[in-house]
């Protein structure tokens, strides 16, 4: 493998968890933001 | 037990509420974020020249070298600073932005291991090599990890809040030693890699890796931002989802008066959700 190869590894995995990271905390909070009722929704 | 609560008016009606973790500060900084990362890559992957001696190798330290500062110091920074200021405080605030921050941290140490092997191959030959930056680096990540398995596992909130808080001293403790390890023990790593009086790197090289940092940075505080709001909701769930849910049983289990009937007939019997007679039955 030549030196491209392993920076397109590193890209290509870098974002695949950053964006799997993002996309998890994004629709876990949906969920859960649906759980608490608005008077209890500090910091938002 | 889960509890579902209706959504309000003004959220059914798209007003004031914001659904999830999002709000107009983090949607504008979002925004930023993407713009931001695309100009990174297009700098990182296209715009730069490689280097003399690294070739395009050189094209994962503008990832590897932003990830490491943002996860060692900033985010292990934040991890100390929550640690310290809930066992001070004793407030949740603290202790969910020490474990917001921590999470965080192990993500981008992990890919700053990640990155740094894959740069290491082309570069020094191998993936892997027990020296000293490199093993202290393994040692936060394994801290981070383990302070995680400590969130996840205890479910006192105070106990949890105090030992995790004790655990992530402990890996911000590592982190001055990642820092001066390349000062104190000869090894593969080189030495700082860019000092800023006197940088070895210049014009659109220089610029990608200033550029660079500033992008991860504002990533990082996009994340954390969400991620502490997410760890808030979810503490509010627990702490008041079961009080919510007995009062919710409360309501139902008491008896409803007796509506007036004009033509003197019995009401209708009223139909039971069967999800709540077994959950009620299961209670009692």
């Amino acid at each position: 493998m030549n030196a491209t190869a392993y920076v397109a590894i590193g890209y290509g995995l870098s974002a695949i968890a950053l964006i799997t990271y993002t996309w998890r905390v994004l629709t876990r909070g949906r969920r859960v933001s649906a759980e608490v009722p608005e008077e209890r929704r500090r910091w938002m | 037990m889960t509890t579902t609560v209706q959504p309000t008016a003004s959220r059914a009606a798209g007003g004031a509420g914001p659904l999830g973790t999002g709000s107009r500060f983090t949607r504008v900084l979002g925004i930023v974020v993407l713009v931001m990362v695309a100009f990174q890559l297009a700098l990182a992957l296209w715009w730069s020249p490689p280097e003399l001696l690294q070739g395009q190798a050189v094209r994962l330290f503008y990832l590897h070298v932003p990830m490491a500062i943002t996860g060692g110091y900033l985010a292990v920074g934040l991890l100390a600073v929550g640690s310290i200021g809930y066992l001070w405080k004793r407030t949740p605030f603290w202790d969910l932005l020490a474990a917001s921050a921590g999470e965080l941290a192990l993500l981008f140490t992990g890919l700053t291991l990640l990155t740094g092997s894959l740069w290491g191959r082309p570069v020094w030959g191998t993936y892997w090599e027990w020296d000293p930056r490199l093993t202290l680096t393994a040692v936060l990540f394994l801290l981070l990890v383990g302070y995680r398995a400590m969130r996840n596992a205890i479910t006192d909130p105070d106990v949890r809040a105090r030992r995790s808080a004790v655990i992530g001293l402990l890996a911000a403790a590592d982190v001055p030693l990642v820092r001066l390890s390349v000062d104190w023990w000869r090894g593969l790593h080189q030495t700082t890699t860019l000092n800023p009086l006197d940088p070895e790197l210049d014009g659109l090289m220089l610029f990608t890796f200033f550029f660079s940092m500033v992008t991860f940075a504002a990533l990082f505080l996009w994340l954390l931002v969400h991620r502490f709001r997410l760890a808030w909701l979810d503490e509010q769930v627990a702490a008041h989802g079961l009080q919510d849910a007995i009062a919710e049983r409360r309501r139902e289990a008491a008896p409803a008066p007796a509506a007036p009937s004009a033509a003197g007939e019995a009401p209708a019997p009223r139909v039971a959700d069967p999800a709540v007679a077994d959950a009620a039955g299961g209670a009692s």
